[in-house]
């Protein structure tokens, strides 16, 4: 089979690292995604620790 | 051995990756297929490390089985899944190309395309496989069960690309009349840096989930349940911890390496 002209074929490459580039990033926005709910979590425990503290229960962890 | 901080593996897997890019594009001469070869520098590292993944995700699977430690299960685990990720990727870059070269998405014919897509589709099972079974001892333990079975027929997939007989890919590492140097070396980079990225990816999903699941612990002692020790043994579905069963890897300081 003949080779495709460049024009052609550089639209079919373009796509193909495209789709592995768009993979990617949504693998990572997605873990980002899991780092930021980690966060807000760690947020919430340091805050139930002082109020834990401030009880004078002291921290138990 | 010293194992490189992520964010050191992270770098070197850019910096791989961008200059196999760079080589792909301006390095590597054009053969007969044209320009639309330069799919086979992306399409060929993403299954052979998707399809090595899968060997490591049954290693570690042995591992599990063998020690009832839950860091295997968590490693077999995130290597499945990052896996099936890179899977997806070569079907859909395999079908660019294949739409570019034969102007068709997909034949039915070709024991190359259809073998992957066999394991791809068995691989696919394990997520459903895995969490219709509550109780975590036995998940992760049929878990590994399945990840051994399906990493045997992943050697197979390698012999029908080998066999094929319409030679869809270019014999790579063959001593007779493989790839042209340059090809050769733009290939061998490509290769290393999806291998890196790989292995970067899985290594940051074990942090998370190890992160994650530290968090659950502390929150349950803040929260004043009663904490038991861990126990020798013990087992646990990946990201899943469970107050005993997660103590034995969650507990160590060190993110857990591949």
């Amino acid at each position: 089979m003949p080779a495709l002209p460049l024009d052609e074929a550089g639209k079919y490459v373009a796509a193909a690292y495209v789709v592995f580039v768009a993979l990617i990033l949504a693998y990572v926005a997605i873990m980002a995604a899991k780092l930021e709910r980690i966060e807000r979590e760690l947020g919430e425990l340091a805050e139930l620790a002082e109020q834990k503290s401030a009880r004078g229960g002291g921290s138990d962890v | 051995m010293k194992v490189p901080s992520l964010r050191a593996q992270a770098a070197a897997t850019v910096a791989v990756l961008a200059a196999g890019f760079a080589l792909v594009f301006f390095y590597a001469p054009l053969d007969t297929e044209g320009f639309i070869q330069k799919i086979f520098y992306l399409h060929v590292p993403l299954a052979i490390c998707s399809l090595a993944g899968f060997v490591v995700a049954g290693i570690h699977a042995i591992r599990h089985l063998r020690s009832g430690d839950a860091v295997h299960d968590a490693r077999s685990y995130v290597s499945i899944h990052l896996s099936v990720i890179f899977g997806i990727a070569v079907l859909v870059t395999g079908s660019i190309w294949a739409r570019a070269e034969w102007g068709k998405w997909w034949v039915w014919d070709e024991p190359t395309l259809v073998s992957f897509l066999i394991v791809f589709l068995l691989y696919a099972t394990y997520y459903p496989l895995r969490y219709a079974i509550e109780d975590r001892e036995r998940q992760a333990r049929y878990a590994s069960v399945f990840a051994i079975t399906a990493g045997a027929f992943v050697p197979l997939n390698f012999l029908a690309v080998r066999l094929a007989e319409p030679l869809i890919h270019p014999r790579t590492f063959s001593s007779a009349g493989g790839l042209p140097g340059s090809m050769l070396l733009t290939f061998v980079v490509c290769l290393a840096g999806m291998a890196l990225l790989w292995l970067s990816l899985v290594r940051f999903e074990l942090a998370a989930k190890s992160a994650s699941a530290r968090l659950s612990r502390l929150r349950r002692a803040l929260e004043g349940e009663a904490y038991a020790p861990p126990t020798s043994g013990s087992r646990i579905a990946p990201g899943v911890p469970s107050r005993t069963a997660s103590a034995s890897w969650m507990s160590d300081p060190t993110t857990p390496r591949i």
